[in-house]
């Protein structure tokens, strides 16, 4: 018995180690193993529980197999007929009851959080509403309660139930922010999924899109921008401010006929796609072109520089979006350019 | 003899197309499914090249959707499946003791439309575009709102073709089983493999159904403006999850069960030893059977079904554990105390048993609904299912091969070429998936063309590269065994691997036409082995030698699958734009379609007038045949 024990006591470090090895696996803005707030650490401790548990059996499996194999490998030259065991009840009890307690010890708690996190969030003053409406292949938020839309990039406040009614416009996408809150689909047809979450302190967390759903599923990227709670208030204000067109009449003009044909900039424009609102502010332009002034990957770019590839040719950046490459001259795409990425947001 | 017929016996390509011999047939199912397993494994090698890197442009977005759809499609239906049929169709007559399967010209309709099916599945990549939906094909990404062009038809189709074959082939399987065992084999003594061939003809029987409706339904949306899964005209996306998932979990089951009762025979024959537990075996499989129909949703937990189906569903799957857990042990302790033999088929199995576990309790991670709301639609799934069906259902597939090889072609394949191919295909295997697991913890969504840089994927995906390379290497490794293999002398003993304990082993390797001259009388579980162990060396036969009654060749499944190929082509480019020319007049009036039809009615029209009694095979030939005493 002792013996045993010591084992035991021996493997415990061995598997502490290795919590300790996947809770530091990927980046904390984007992996399920960081979890970032109450939902996903909720989450991420049922995943705890059950690889611990699975770990021990498949060690438990690997190491019979082991000895099995070692021990009672054929010699050369051995003709001998072992003796032919039909079964033995008692052992087979063992690997009969053993599953089934292993099995509560994981359902109770995973029944439990599955009507935890079933809470219905919908009609609580203190959360923030949101719907989001997925597209092909963009997100579409909007805050019922507070008259904004947005797109791209969801702004929210910390420590604060977000409460989400997600559906699509098109096909499925699954809205997913892995280090915030597991997926929830996005149906069709007016059937409308709940999920809340809250996010713990300020930051920028990476959301996708967990559903095939055409060919630019992979680059159906979003943001999650966590802001403290005045922040949020100033941001909600200044969504709702005029905008002013650009100066040069020409560019004005063309913006008008060209652009706010399908988005919406502020007070001006139609909201059939992408709200472009404080859009020099955002993260990243169509989800995949990463705006950052110290470029370090094919992909990254200032704001400016990045509007001006997506508007030059969308299909090479994004395939089978359904913005078309628009009839502009190049000046008038790099001013274009120039007056979005100049639409920030302050707060 | 009166009832003697002059048959016209075929030879060459005649004898392949027209054969209802349940051995032949298994070959052909093998060099098919062989074949769509190669053409899988290449859309997989590109996947993996596809992603190596991050940001890569080796194939353009739509082509990777329509590989990864492929892949999928293939893998399942047109790889796994028929290579499953090859083994039930080359052993399961032999361990009964039967001399064919209760339906042999079934048999052959069986095949031939899975056939057809398969390559008219294929024939999409040269007619404008596979297939890119997703293997699952959910809607509405597969209406024609949003698919336009024939790539989901070439699904929708192919799929029903080659699903009249798995379904009949099930239905046949039953009843072979059911009412051909030889005297003396009762059900508690039918060896593992036939067991586990039973129940997976059973969940064939009532899974496949359910895809044929859902696959009707969705050929009229696609086909003649039907609104079954359009939701702008009423109809529900999430009802085609339910339909294709209530087939989709069971079918899970069709392709492992098959596995298990590989690996029970293979590990019981290598380690000398009886099955452990045979009985607790038997229950299990029933029981695996049985609870795979009540987990489907567990395919659905973000779909929106809401708390009570989910956690009804989470318990449900956890409930499966049991029963296999139990064959886990099982098998474990069959090699306990025995004399274990490590050839290639036996290294195939030990290697399988270990590597199912880390499937199966991943399966179980999966089935705790809020955890599933992070694993679902990620990598770690991606990573979880080949498991269970590459380190699954394929080693069971390979130790199955390298084992029953001498019974089906009458050749050994090469020993050393074949540990060979275990350990690059196995360490290829665990190299390639087992980093997925952790790229989908890390918040990669699967099905992606493409991912970014800097998001810490890269190393990982490069790794899962490598080891599908190294799994390439070992099937080109299996082939080549195939090809040197076939140079040697046709040689095998009845009993090559000298502990054979079922039935097939008493016979010549290959099987005579015949099977068995006198169908042998079975005393109890293992029969040959307690043959053996009371000192003789064959079995006691329950009938005196007489000539023995066989079916005839029949060209007409193949005419009738043909003709089923025909009608889906009609079917799929009924609606279009052809001008006004002849090509229109016989598209736009359905006149090919109703041309294939009535090529499959008519046979089925001869089939059912011409009364064919078969001929005899008169004891003469028997007695003249290596290995039968008279």
């Amino acid at each position: 018995m002792m013996n045993r024990w010591h084992v035991l006591k021996r493997l415990l470090p061995l598997l502490a180690g290795m919590v300790l090895l996947l809770s530091a696996c990927g980046r904390a803005d984007l992996s399920t193993l960081r979890p970032q707030g109450p939902v996903a650490e909720e989450q991420f401790g049922l995943m705890k529980l059950t690889i611990t548990i699975m770990v021990v059996v498949v060690l438990i499996v690997f190491v019979i197999a082991g000895y099995v194999i070692i021990r009672y490998r054929r010699r050369p030259g051995d003709k001998s007929i072992p003796v032919q065991v039909e079964g033995n009840h008692k052992l087979e009890i063992i690997w009969t009851v053993i599953p089934i307690i292993l099995l509560i010890i994981v359902g109770i708690p995973t029944v439990n959080s599955v009507f935890g996190l079933a809470k219905d969030y919908t009609k609580d003053p203190n959360a923030v509403q949101i719907n989001v409406t997925a597209h092909q292949y963009w997100w579409e938020f909007e805050y019922p309660n507070l008259g904004v839309k947005t797109a791209q990039e969801l702004l929210i406040p910390e420590g604060t139930i977000i409460s989400v009614e997600a559906k699509t416009a098109d096909v499925l996408h699954s809205f997913w922010i892995p280090s915030l809150a597991g997926k929830v689909d996005t149906n069709p047809g007016g059937n409308v999924n709940r999920m809340y979450f809250k996010a713990d302190h300020t930051g920028v967390f990476l959301g996708k899109c967990a559903e095939l759903c055409g060919p630019s599923h992979s680059l159906m990227d979003f943001k999650v921008k966590v802001v403290d709670k005045a922040s949020f208030d100033r941001w909600v204000a200044a969504m709702k401010n005029p905008v002013a067109l650009p100066e040069d009449q020409e560019i004005a003009t063309v913006l008008n006929k060209q652009c706010l044909t399908c988005h919406a900039i502020g007070d001006k424009g139609v909201q059939l796609y992408p709200n472009l609102t404080g859009i020099g502010s955002r993260e990243s332009v169509g989800g995949k072109l990463i705006n950052t002034d110290q470029p370090e990957y094919a992909n990254e770019g200032s704001v400016e520089e990045n509007l001006k590839t997506w508007i030059k040719d969308p299909q090479a950046v994004k395939p089978g979006t359904l913005m078309p490459k628009v009839d502009l001259t190049d000046q008038q795409i790099d001013a274009i350019a120039k007056y979005l990425a100049g639409l920030k947001l302050d707060y | 003899m009166a009832h003697a017929h002059a048959v016209k016996r075929y030879s060459g390509l005649m004898d392949w197309l027209t054969t209802v011999d349940h051995k032949k047939i298994g070959i052909l199912y093998l060099i098919s499914g062989g074949f769509f397993f190669l053409v899988g494994g290449l859309e997989a090698l590109l996947i993996r090249i596809q992603l190596w890197k991050p940001l890569n442009d080796f194939v353009a977005a739509h082509t990777y959707n329509e590989l990864l759809t492929m892949h999928g499609t293939t893998m399942i239906f047109l790889a796994a499946m028929p290579i499953i049929f090859a083994l039930m169709n080359a052993i399961v007559p032999l361990q009964i003791g039967a001399r064919d399967v209760a339906f042999p010209f079934v048999n052959a309709i069986g095949f031939w439309t899975f056939f057809a099916g398969g390559v008219l599945l294929n024939v999409s990549w040269f007619a404008g575009g596979a297939p890119d939906a997703g293997w699952t094909s959910y809607a509405p990404l597969a209406t024609p709102t949003f698919s336009g062009g024939h790539g989901v038809d070439y699904y929708v189709i192919g799929l029903q073709i080659a699903g009249i074959g798995t379904l009949v082939g099930g239905i046949n399987f039953l009843v072979t089983i059911i009412n051909m065992r030889a005297p003396g084999m009762s059900f508690m003594r039918m060896p593992m493999f036939t067991w586990t061939a039973f129940i997976t003809s059973a969940l064939i029987l009532f899974a496949f159904p359910a895809l044929t409706v859902g696959l009707v339904a969705m050929m009229f949306d696609r086909l003649f403006g039907g609104n079954f899964f359009e939701p702008t005209n009423g109809g529900n996306a999430v009802l085609w999850e339910h339909i294709f998932w209530i087939f989709g979990h069971p079918e899970v089951y069709i392709l492992i069960l098959p596995a298990f009762g590989v690996i029970s025979e293979v590990i019981s024959t290598f380690s000398r030893k009886r099955l452990f537990g045979y009985s607790s075996m038997v229950f299990a499989t029933v029981l695996i059977g049985f609870l795979g129909f009540m987990v489907w949703a567990h395919h659905m937990f973000t779909t929106g079904l809401g708390p009570v189906a989910n956690a009804l569903f989470s318990i449900a799957t956890m409930l499966i554990a049991v029963p296999t857990g139990i064959k886990i042990f099982n098998w474990l302790f069959t090699m306990w105390g025995g004399s274990i033999r490590f050839t290639t088929a036996n290294l195939f199995a030990v290697g399988f048993v270990p590597t199912f576990v880390m499937g199966g309790v991943t399966g179980v991670m999966l089935a705790a609904a809020p955890a599933d709301f992070q694993y679902h639609d990620s990598y770690f799934v991606v990573a979880h299912f080949h498991y269970v069906i590459v380190g699954g259902l394929i080693l069971g597939l390979f130790s199955g091969l390298y084992y029953w090889w001498p019974k089906m072609f009458g050749r050994m394949l090469n020993e050393g070429l074949g540990k060979l191919c275990f350990w690059t295909f196995f360490l290829g295997f665990h190299l390639t998936f087992f980093v997925q697991h952790f790229l989908g913890l890390m918040g990669m969504p699967r099905r992606v063309w493409t991912y970014l840089d800097g998001l810490g994927f890269n190393n990982l995906n490069m790794i899962s590269t490598v080891g599908a390379f190294l799994m390439g290497v070992g099937t080109i490794v299996f082939l080549l065994n195939i090809v040197i293999t076939s140079f040697k002398p046709r040689d095998a003993a009845n009993d090559p691997w000298e502990d054979g304990r079922t039935l097939e082993w008493t016979i010549p390797s290959p099987a005579p036409e015949y099977n068995f001259a006198q169908t042998p009388l079975v005393r109890g579980y293992d029969a040959f082995w307690k043959e053996k162990m009371e000192g003789k060396k064959e079995m006691l036969p329950a009938e005196p030698l007489g000539s023995i009654h066989m079916p005839s060749p029949s060209i007409l499944p193949f005419v009738m699958a043909i003709g089923l190929f025909i009608a889906g082509l009609g079917f799929m480019y009924g609606k279009g734009d052809y001008g006004d020319g002849f090509k229109a007049f016989l598209f736009n009036n359905h006149i090919v379609a109703i041309l294939g039809m009535a090529i499959t009615l008519f046979c089925m029209f001869l089939r059912s007038v011409y009364d064919d009694h078969g001929f005899h095979i008169e004891v003469d030939e028997i007695t003249g045949d290596k290995g039968v005493k008279a």
